[in-house]
Order: C-alpha cells, then structure tokens, then sequence
C-alpha cells in the first residue's frame, strides 16, 4: 500500500464529495488538509486544557504553558535548529518575514540593498519593499533562466558590501524548483549579509535541517504542513537574533517594565508579543508528531513519485504547457501547466466541476508571471495524502478540459 | 443552471463583438485586479449613439461572454443607456450560475465601457 492510501484515511475531509464526485484535493501548496490527529489534539487542548499561557499560577494556565512549549520543542527537534531559544511562533510565514524585515529593515541606510529572486511569493519581496522605500534602500533580483532555476552566476554579480540580506524561497511554489539555499548562504556570508529562507512550500515536503542549511533566519507556516491555520514558525540563529531588536512590542516579551522604557524578555518569548495562537502551537505539535513517524524521506519520495507521474500525464495532452524543472528531482510537489486557449481561472472551475481542486491565477507570484509572460496558470499540488489515482484522474478531466468549453 | 451556461460557451467560442474599431471616438482599458485579466473596449459614436463598438483582451471565458453581450446590448443604443446598466443586466443575459469569486469577471467589461463612455460608474 502506498504511503498516500495509508495516511488519507486519516484526513476525514478527503472523504466528502465536491459537485457529486469524490472529492481529489490537488492544492496543498495554498493549505494542506489535516489528520484525525490534528483536529483531536486542537480538540483535547480546548477541551482540557486552555488559558493564556506564561504567568498563569493556576492549574490551566500551567498545562497550556507546558503543551506550548513542548510545541517549541518538537519544533526545534523537527527542523534540526541547535536551541529552543531559536524557535520563534509566528501566525505563519508571511509575519515571520515581516518581522525580520521590519527588525532588520530599521537598520538599513541609504544604498544598502536587499537580494531577492524573481520567482519569490509577494509575502517574500513586499515586506522587503516596504523595508527599502522606507530606509532609500534597493531591491535587487536574482534572474530566473531555463526550466525554471535561479542564474547563480547572475547571483555571485549581484552581491557586493551593500548586500545587506538576501532573501529566497526553498522551494518555488509555482515552479517548484529547490533552490540551492546552503550555496547561497555561503556565498552571502562571505559577502557579509544575512540569509533569510521562505521555507513554506519546503518543510512540508522535504527534509529540512536548518543548522545544515546555513540560513540565519527560515520561516514555515503550520497549516501547509497538516497542522492548523494561524501558527508559523520564524527561525532565527542565536547569534543573530540575540542582537536584534524586537519588531513588535506588547506584553509577554519583555522582562520590566516603566512608563518610558522597557527591558526586553529573553529569546524566543521577546519576539513574541501578545497572546501567542497556544491551540495552533498545539495542532503543529501534533501535525509535527504525524509527519515525523512517516518521516520526511519517505514524504518526499511518495511526493516526488506523484510529481513524476503528473508530469509524464500532463506533459502528452495536446495544448498542455508545463513550467517549471523537467526533473522531478529538482523539484518540490508542484506541477503548473496551463491549456492552450483556456484562462487558468476557468480551467479550475471546469475542474472543480469534476470534484478536482486545483489553484489558479498568479499564485501570489506576478514578478514571475510577468517572466514567464503569462497572467497565470493551473496549479497542482501533492501532500501525503495524494495517490497514482489522484494524478489520473487529474489528467484524464485536464485532457477532457477543451471540450468542456 | 450550470457554472458556464451556452451562452458563456457559445460567446467564448464564437465573440460576435471581439476585435478593434478604426478610429475610436471612445476607449478604455481596465484590469482585474483578482486575476490580472485585461478588457479593452473601443467605440464609435454617431448622434449621441453608440454606432460601433469592439472589445479586446486576455481574458477568461465569463469576463469574455460578458463584453460580447455587453457591447451586443449597446449597439446602436444612446450613450446615456451605459450608466442604467448593472451586473445583473449582463447575468441575465449570461444565464449562468455565477459564483461571488467569479462576479469581478462579469462586472469588469461594464466597469470598462462606462469608463470609455465616460459614465458614471454605478456599484
């Protein structure tokens, strides 16, 4: 039995059916569903155990405290980070990459510049763009050629004194290229700027070992990987994060306060103001538990087979263009195509017809369209739970689409 | 009634209004901003009336089937008549079970005629 009919029992959504026909969810890159396991943990906490977490001197306060911070801890086992003090809860990955953007972006001085890539997702260049027009900072873009790879030597020419940060995608989540972050680190080290990694489509997938990789900051959204919307995480490498100043302030990150000025609280509780999401910190504990006893090898190779597939479906059916690596090796559980002479929108509504959810447009991600030269495409995308029968009947109704217009 | 009725397949595949006027009086171009599509209307007037009138751009099927029964509706129609058109004018005519995510898609071409004609954009 296969990895993806071994765990879909498990997610009791897959079990509905969408316009009369079983339902095939293909867009877990936007949010994955979630396991039995999940839902009961989110349960059991609301159920048993909720109050605010952190100076509770009652019982609930106390149990939530624990289950809070035991999240931190799977967490930090999970993507191999050295401390719990570098595990920072965020709402997902676009505020941990406001964060270090706006923590980093008060440093920036006229002229510095800031590397980013042309297929980033809008949550990694607006922030950055926000950060540079207020400091007279710069943006620069590292090219995207061929299939769909970053031009690393376009890369080595962009770095210079001025690079400040560079900030990149793991994994795309339109073409689904892996980037080389570890390289990339490297060569951004030896130019004297931080590494920021938008690991959203990456940790869901592959297995990620922040320390190994080199990044100084990578950031993740829960509810892409099984766990619940509203919880992220923000890495952040101790040396650099125990210098920087926190982007928000409010309760629960400081140690003392007065009337004009406080004194910060230690890591990782500074960079985390207010009211943490404590039931999401819980549901990503247990979507961590779940993906863990699979194991993220095999996660991968279960993708990447489906990934395989898709593309030797999709790639013969006349009209049919694929974007993105040829390779399934050299890419994360995406596959983005469009048919000739039918608008990726409605594509996706001819597919939802036929109980298939697909994304469709930009994908949040128009500098890359503008490169590609095309306002959009369909978009499918494989979680654990996918099977062989899911791809098939994705490109069956995909070869069927043109007579449904 | 279905997603994309017969008349959204039917305008999809055979536009009667799709193309460009020779010498515009009037034009407009406006996107959409959930999905980046492109209407382009051009006319002609003569007498206060709308004499000619084409649309172009990249688009999908429903924002397509709607400029096409749009500019059918105002063929020789005064100018003044845009301004008392709404989007459910246009999703009569469509005759389609349009979902609240895709109404932009319908709207968008109306947006762009009263534009060109230089109307008052009604909600």
């Amino acid at each position: 039995m296969s990895l993806g009919e071994k765990t879909r029992r498990d997610f009791p959504i897959l079990s509905r059916t969408v316009n009369g026909h079983p339902l095939v969810f293909l867009d877990s890159a936007a949010s994955s569903q979630k396991p039995i396991q999940v839902i009961e943990a989110v349960e059991h906490y609301y159920r048993t155990s909720h109050a605010n977490v952190h100076r509770a001197l009652h019982t609930l306060g106390e149990e939530a405290t624990e289950r809070y911070e035991a999240a931190r801890d799977a967490v930090r086992a999970f993507i191999g980070a050295a401390s719990r003090e570098e595990v920072i809860f965020t709402r997902g990955t676009t505020e941990g990459i406001n964060l270090v953007a706006q923590a980093i972006g008060r440093t920036l001085r006229p002229g510095d510049e800031i590397v980013v890539t042309e297929m980033e997702h809008h949550s990694n260049l607006i922030p950055w763009q926000m950060a540079c027009r207020d400091r007279g900072a710069v943006i620069r873009a590292i090219p995207v050629v061929g299939e769909g790879y970053l031009d690393l030597d376009g890369y080595a020419r962009l770095l210079s004194p001025r690079t400040r940060v560079v900030a990149v995608a793991h994994v795309s989540n339109v073409l689904g290229t892996i980037n080389p972050v570890a390289r990339i680190a490297e060569e951004a080290h030896r130019a004297g700027a931080v590494v920021l990694v938008d690991g959203a489509q990456a940790v869901p997938h592959l297995p990620v070992e922040v320390a190994a990789l080199g990044a100084d900051f990578y950031t993740f959204s829960g509810h892409k990987m099984l766990g619940p919307t509203g919880i992220g995480v923000l890495y952040g490498r101790r040396e650099i994060i125990e210098r920087l100043e926190p982007a928000w302030g409010g309760g629960e990150m400081i140690k003392e306060v007065w009337i004009d000025r406080a004194q910060w609280n230690d890591l990782p509780w500074r960079f985390e103001p207010g009211t943490p999401p404590i039931a999401g910190a819980v549901g990503l504990h247990a979507a961590v538990d779940y993906l863990g006893k699979l194991g993220m090898g095999q996660v991968m190779a279960h993708e990447q087979a489906l990934t395989a597939a898709a593309l030797e479906a999709l790639a013969p059916i006349p009209g049919v263009t694929l974007y993105g690596p040829r390779n399934p090796e050299m890419k994360g559980a995406v596959v983005a195509f469009n048919v000739d002479g039918l608008h990726p929108h409605d594509g996706a509504a001819l597919l939802d017809q036929r109980g298939i959810a697909v994304r469709a447009g930009h994908h949040c991600a128009q500098p890359l369209m503008k490169r590609l030269g095309i306002v959009g495409t369909l978009r499918a995308s494989f979680s654990v739970y996918n099977t062989a029968e899911d791809v098939a009947r994705l490109a069956e109704a995909v070869a069927a689409l043109r007579g449904d217009l | 009634m279905a997603l994309y009725s017969d008349v959204i397949r039917d305008r999809f595949r055979k536009p009667r209004f799709r193309g460009a006027v020779e010498q515009p009086d009037v034009s407009a171009e406006d996107v959409n901003p959930l999905c980046g599509d492109r209407v382009r209307i051009q006319g002609r007037l003569a007498g206060g009336r709308v004499a000619e009138a084409r649309w172009s751009g990249d688009c999908c099927a429903i924002s397509a089937a709607s400029a096409d029964v749009l500019l059918e509706m105002m063929e020789g129609q005064p100018v003044s008549r845009a301004a008392q058109l709404t989007t459910a004018s246009l999703l009569e005519r469509l005759d389609s079970d349009i979902r609240p995510s895709r109404m932009k898609c319908v709207a968008l071409p109306l947006t762009v005629l009263q534009a060109a004609l230089g109307s008052e954009v009604r909600g």
